[in-house]
């Protein structure tokens, strides 16, 4: 189902955590909120399932407006970061509890419960461990029960609260790429919430980064990654340096140094140049910026190194792990793809 | 370990074992004419049908209590929260005295009853009081903690299920608090059966009626008939060890389900 979040603002006595946030999420997509804490990514996902109410604006399911409907109303499926699940139930009486509480009216018979309540433990990788309880479990096992319990009510979307935070990275990783295949396979519309960007870009078909209860950008992993639409975005993803340049005539300067040409709507003045550590090229001494080697560490198959291109300013820039250099040498490098932002 | 058995068998073996050694000396014929003698009988049954019924009462409150606590942010909530424990400090004779003075035909709360024809004080009404007043604190005292670490997100993880505030209530608190409310239901129940202070005063002491066994000890005691007064404490003692016994494994079952302290 479609969910369209319109210009909501959100207080806690007083303080501001949302300021005007809007944000249509498409239906069948897995969305992921991202941003840093305190960015008001879990509060977003609380005032979609209902668990908080929105100081203003509105949020609608389908066209129907949802903002004046209760938690219960909602029919939303919400996994917590800590599990949440209830200790004095088995694991099969925690998936069908969704299902006990209706009202007789549209409370499916008890062998039509169980029947489904053991398909989705089926689903969740979880048979033959109905009749455990949830403290015989590990981390990762409680978070799937909790997904199938979350499942079991047909909700009409899918939230979940940083689901992997709580557990180790091994753990995480499976579950990621198992939530995936799920989510393809169910067909859930799914928000999830997230300060992991690894997690949300590998995961997710479109994120949304929010920063100080504002959305930064929506976009695909990839357009988040390749074009980031604020220097906010372009840190918070990914690698980053950036320096301080000049443009004259749409030709981007750093001290005497040019660097290419300013295909935006910059022109002239100075601005803020950023660029990501892999997509630099490596130039004849003296023919790009120059800066000597700061301190140099192994990330995965690269060596990155950070360069000190004088006055405080450092870079960082991949190179090959097998490339020998000399603590102090001086590199220059070209970026290759970069982003301007005006200055300050 | 060691110490821990020494200690144990020093302070709370020991006592009991003098016990059962002297009550033993009268043979068994002599013990079972003591022990279902009808003065004693009727003391056994008021205090542990008191005792049961004022322990059944502080759960309901206590849990209420504890809930309040927990739950809620209110001015003075630190001071009420220090006052819960009040009956455990105050002399149990103090409690008593206050009790009668309150519940009595002519005092403040008695005196609303008294023209209904309903006497607290002096009747097993008022032993129920008393036996309320001390063992509340035991049973706030155990669900609080409990109730502390039974996280908010439950709740809403049962309402985003659909759950309404009621079936939330009493099909997910509830039984996650079980364990703590027997624990608190049997401290709350040894505490009622062994008290005497408080009692003694608002019971009126009417044999058959409103006379507790601990106060039957005494009288037997005055009378220098210490085999007899030795005869109730031993039964009195098998009787609470069977209860908190039961107790006991109930919780020890529920712990291993639901995995407290983990």
């Amino acid at each position: 189902m479609d969910v369209r979040v319109t210009n909501v603002r959100k207080e806690f006595d007083r303080f501001p955590a949302l300021h005007d946030v809007s944000l249509d999420i498409h239906s069948g997509e897995l969305i992921a909120l991202l941003g840093p804490s305190g960015s008001g990514k879990t509060t977003l996902l609380r005032l979609i399932a209902g668990l908080e109410m929105p100081t203003t604006g509105r949020i609608f399911f389908g066209d129907t407006d949802a903002s004046e409907w209760t938690v219960q109303q909602r029919n939303i499926g919400f996994v917590f970061q800590h599990y949440a699940l209830f200790r004095h139930m088995t694991i099969l009486e925690n998936v069908s509890f969704g299902l006990k509480v209706r009202p007789r009216s549209t409370r499916p018979p008890a062998g039509e419960i169980r029947r489904r309540a053991l398909e989705l433990l089926d689903l969740v990788q979880l048979s033959g461990l109905e009749k455990r309880y949830p403290n015989q479990l590990s981390g990762g096992q409680r978070q799937r029960v909790a997904l199938a319990r979350a499942l079991a009510i047909e909700p009409a979307v899918l939230l979940l609260d940083e689901p992997f935070g709580a557990l180790d990275a091994q753990v995480r990783r499976e579950l990621r790429k198992w939530l995936r295949e799920i989510h393809d396979r169910t067909g859930h519309t799914t928000v999830f919430v997230t300060h992991d960007q690894e997690e949300a870009l590998e995961l997710s078909d479109r994120l949304c980064v929010m920063s100080q209860g504002h959305v930064e950008q929506v976009g695909t992993p990839d357009t988040i990654y390749d074009q980031p639409s604020s220097p906010f975005v372009f840190g918070f993803i990914g690698e980053s340096s950036q320096l301080p340049v000049t443009l004259v005539d749409g030709e981007i300067r750093h001290g005497n140094t040019a660097i290419g040409q300013s295909s935006g709507p910059l022109t002239a003045g100075p601005a803020r140049l950023f660029f990501r550590p892999h997509d630099v090229d490596i130039v004849e001494p003296g023919a790009g910026l120059t800066g000597t080697v700061h301190s140099s560490r192994r990330v995965g198959g690269t060596r990155r190194v950070e360069l000190d291109l004088g006055a405080g300013q450092l870079a960082e820039i991949d190179l090959p792990f097998d490339q020998a250099f000399s603590q102090s040498a001086a590199i220059s490098f070209r970026p290759r793809r970069w982003q301007l932002f005006s200055a300050g | 370990m060691g110490f821990t058995l020494a200690y144990f068998s020093l302070i709370i073996m020991l006592p009991l074992l003098a016990l059962a050694i002297r009550s033993a000396g009268l043979g068994p014929m002599g013990f079972w004419a003591a022990a279902t003698d009808p003065r004693v009988l009727g003391a056994l049954r008021v205090s542990f049908v008191t005792a049961l019924i004022a322990a059944a009462i502080n759960v309901v409150f206590g849990t209420l209590i504890a809930w309040v606590l927990v739950r809620y942010r209110f001015p003075g909530r630190r001071i009420f929260d220090a006052i819960i424990d009040l009956p455990f400090a105050l002399p149990t004779a103090v409690a008593g005295i206050a009790l009668t003075a309150i519940y009595a035909p002519n005092g403040v709360v008695g005196s609303l009853f008294a023209p209904l024809g309903w006497r607290i004080a002096y009747t097993p009404a008022g032993i129920v009081i008393a036996m309320v007043f001390i063992g509340l604190p035991f049973v706030v005292r155990t669900i609080q903690p409990i109730l502390e670490e039974v996280s908010h997100e439950v709740e809403e993880a049962s309402a985003t299920l659909g759950a309404s505030r009621f079936q939330t209530i009493t099909r997910v608190l509830l039984p996650s608090l079980t364990p703590a409310i027997l624990t608190g239901f049997a401290l709350a129940f040894a505490r009622g059966v062994g008290e005497y202070g408080s009692i003694i005063f608002i019971a009126g002491n009417i044999p058959f009626v409103s006379e507790i066994a601990p106060l039957l000890i005494y009288i037997r005691l005055q009378e220098f008939n210490y085999v007899g007064a030795t005869v109730i404490a031993t039964v009195m003692l098998l009787i609470s060890f069977a209860l908190l016994f039961a107790i006991n494994l109930i919780q020890a079952w529920s712990r291993r389900r639901y995995g407290y302290g983990h």
